[in-house]
């Protein structure tokens, strides 16, 4: 039988990584085609739905389907993720001559975030905000840079938009992931030493591959087993991490969403059931 | 690095920050170091460790706090295993030195510098003739240096304002003689052009060499094609056997025989040709040019030569394929004129100088020996490619008609 994965085409490189290891686990033995969705929403109700035996899931799209299978009695379980998606961090930012030194001083100010199911640019950091006392909409205005809704933040356009509203003074602070300062720094659209940061989240984690467990485990066990066993030794392997942005593929876990999970609770992005209930939200 | 024994490596940052290079200092200490190994890094950028660990999660390196207050340590790197596996099945593409050069590169080296570490993985060009015995020859990296080093400016080698005149008919038969030439030299340029494409990158001074002969070519094209237009504006004839001749050039598929053709065969007669117009031109700037194109081609002869050499050293059936490769041609060409006639009787106005009928008899001879002497200087390269003497003459006799 053949293992069928759902994945988001985010960006034209999806079909060639996931061409890459369809060609890679057939040879290595599991029969394996992939579908691609144009948004996460499909995806996981397809997952929970038993359309597909596994997705390749954003944090975001995790906590949606396992509020969906709970729902319907369905059970999920995260097979694998990239080591490079654990303990991830968000920063808060903001420009290094402004008066702003802990984060309840941005009352009253303009906060630059990304697009509005972005995990790491927008839910995640304004929790941290909210748990500083800043009630969003209330205390602090929100700039949302809504590019590529419904990728839950894949498309880094709405970080790099939430920092040039930073630059540009539009807002007082940006939100954004920690790896993506770095890179905004290194490729110059923020200047060295032009910003400081205000914030960080504590350490939390993204995309994580989920299987439906009325899968054949026959093939879901294979899945996981061929994936952990990948050895970038292997050059045509090194080629498809070097695309996908892992070194390894580790165990997948869930304690990393739990800060997520309460973001999603805060704002109600998701009711209880996993219904969209996100104000403005249209993937 | 130095440091006492059973000590941490350690890393001092300093003031620099991640966003202006600070990886740099942390990967080369890194590189050192065996995966597990810690790297306690100082430093007092305010995102040093939030970059910290941002750069080391995509590279599989772990980062650990720097421990208590009174330490400057603000992280520790505990080396991840990725940086080595990248590399650990990379081997070197041969040597820098052409003696360093190996039989049968591999086809995934494909554009990496000879002598790099190549990292595998990247997909193979396709590089057909990728064996050091098709394309070699050891005076190949000589030869380019010669040629780099012998390139001349066709704006100030040339004396293009030079004051001459000459009669009407006269200043006709240069012409004629500088179009056919420039259809020569095009199929001269467009041949080592299309084999140097398909030359594996390993063999670079081979390619270097193609492509300098390809740019000698082009300046042949634009000398020609000037000295033509100088007095008249005007160009001469093309002959559709003479057409013909140069399309079963373009045709040969096989190095070996491509260059043997070429430049063995055809610029081995072109260099008596130009020999002969350099004695008999009428003007400076004729002179010039053909003087300048001979000293051009006796390089691209000695390559052919030397190439073949080696390959006929290696490869017995060489001989065979290059005789059946002259004899093919000349079916292919037995039914066309050969060399345009306006070209033969320009010859011989060129080298009678006037129309006195006694001129024109000692011009129609000297072409009677200009033909002998091509065919006697191409017996001399096959012999020296291992012909016996017979078969040398049998096959000069069987080469084209158009010299080329
Ligand atoms: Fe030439
Ligand atoms: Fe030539």
């Amino acid at each position: 039988m053949t293992l069928l994965m759902g994945a988001v085409a985010y960006d034209p490189k999806t079909v060639t990584i996931w061409t890459g290891f369809r060609s890679w686990l057939t040879t290595h033995g599991l029969p394996f085609d992939f579908v691609l969705y144009s948004h996460y929403e499909r995806q996981v109700e397809d997952l929970v739905a038993g359309r597909i035996h596994a997705a390749w899931n954003s944090p975001l799209a995790w906590i949606r389907a396992g509020r969906l299978a709970a729902a319907e009695g369905v059970r999920l379980h995260p097979v694998v993720a990239r080591d490079t998606d654990r303990d991830l961090r968000s920063v808060v930012v903001v420009r290094s001559e402004a008066p702003y030194h802990r984060p309840g001083d941005l009352k009253g100010e303009s906060v630059a975030v990304g697009a509005v199911d972005s995990p790491q640019a927008t839910l995640i950091p304004l929790s941290l905000l909210r748990s500083e006392g800043l009630r969003p909409g209330d205390d602090i205005e929100i700039l949302g840079h809504d590019v590529g809704v419904g990728l839950h933040g894949d498309h880094v356009g709405g970080e790099r938009d939430a920092v040039r509203a930073l630059m540009s003074g539009r807002a007082a602070a940006a939100c954004l992931l920690d790896a993506n300062h770095l890179l905004f720094g290194k490729e110059g659209t923020l200047p060295p030493g032009s910003t400081r940061i205000l914030a960080e989240t504590a350490p939390y984690d993204h995309c994580v591959m989920a299987v439906n467990d009325s899968a054949p485990a026959s093939i879901t066990e294979r899945f996981g087993e061929l994936l952990l066993g990948m050895s970038p030794d292997d050059p045509e392997v090194r080629r498809l991490f070097d695309l996908e942005g892992l070194n390894v593929w580790v165990h997948g876990r869930t304690e990393g969403f739990a800060a997520l999970e309460a973001a999603v609770g805060e704002v109600g992005f998701y009711d209880a059931a996993g219904r969209v209930t996100a104000e403005g939200y249209r993937p | 690095m130095n440091r006492p024994a059973g000590a941490p490596a350690a890393v001092d940052l300093a003031h620099l920050g991640f966003d202006q290079g600070a990886h740099l200092l942390v990967q080369r200490v890194l590189s050192g170091l065996r995966p597990g190994e810690p790297l306690e890094v100082t430093g007092n950028h305010p995102a040093l460790v939030t970059h910290l660990r941002a750069w080391c999660r995509g590279r599989g390196h772990l980062v650990q706090p720097g421990g208590d207050r009174d330490t400057p340590v603000r992280a520790v790197i505990v080396r991840g295993p990725a940086g080595l596996d990248r590399w650990a099945g990379a081997r070197r593409a041969g040597g820098p030195s052409p003696h360093e050069i190996v039989r049968n590169p591999e086809p995934g080296w494909g554009l990496a510098a000879r002598g790099a570490l190549v990292e595998d993985g990247a997909p193979a060009p396709g590089f057909d003739l990728a064996e050091r015995d098709l394309v070699w020859a050891d005076i190949a990296p000589k030869l380019y240096a010669h040629a780099a080093s012998a390139q001349w400016d066709p704006a100030v080698a040339v004396p293009w304002d030079a004051a001459f005149e000459l009669p009407a008919a006269v200043e006709e038969a240069v012409v004629q003689v500088m179009t056919y030439l420039v259809e020569n030299e095009q199929a001269a340029l467009v041949v080592p052009a299309r084999l140097l494409a398909r030359i594996h990158p390993h063999f670079r001074e081979v390619v270097q060499l193609l492509a300098v002969q390809a740019a000698d070519e082009a300046r042949h094209v634009e000398v020609f094609t000037r000295r033509a237009l100088l007095k008249t504006g005007r160009l001469g004839t093309s002959s559709a056997g003479g057409r013909a001749s140069l399309t079963t050039l373009l045709a040969e598929p096989d190095f070996a025989l491509a260059s043997f053709l070429l430049s063995v065969l055809g610029e081995g007669s072109f260099l008596n040709l130009l020999a002969f117009l350099e004695r008999h031109a009428p003007d400076p700037v004729t002179r010039t040019v053909v003087r300048l194109a001979h000293q051009d081609e006796a390089r691209h002869v000695a390559f052919g030569v030397a190439h073949l050499q080696h390959q006929a050293s290696v490869d017995p059936g060489l001989r065979g394929r290059l005789r059946g490769a002259v004899e093919r041609r000349h079916d292919v060409l037995r039914d066309t004129a050969g060399l345009n006639q306006d070209v033969l009787d320009s010859l011989v106005v060129l080298a009678a100088g006037s129309w006195d009928p006694a001129a024109v008899a000692r011009g129609h001879a000297q072409v009677g020996e200009l033909l002998t002497t091509m065919d006697h200087a191409r017996q001399r390269l096959l012999i020296r490619l291992g012909f016996p003497a017979d078969e040398a003459a049998e096959l000069s006799a069987l080469h084209t008609r158009n010299f080329m």
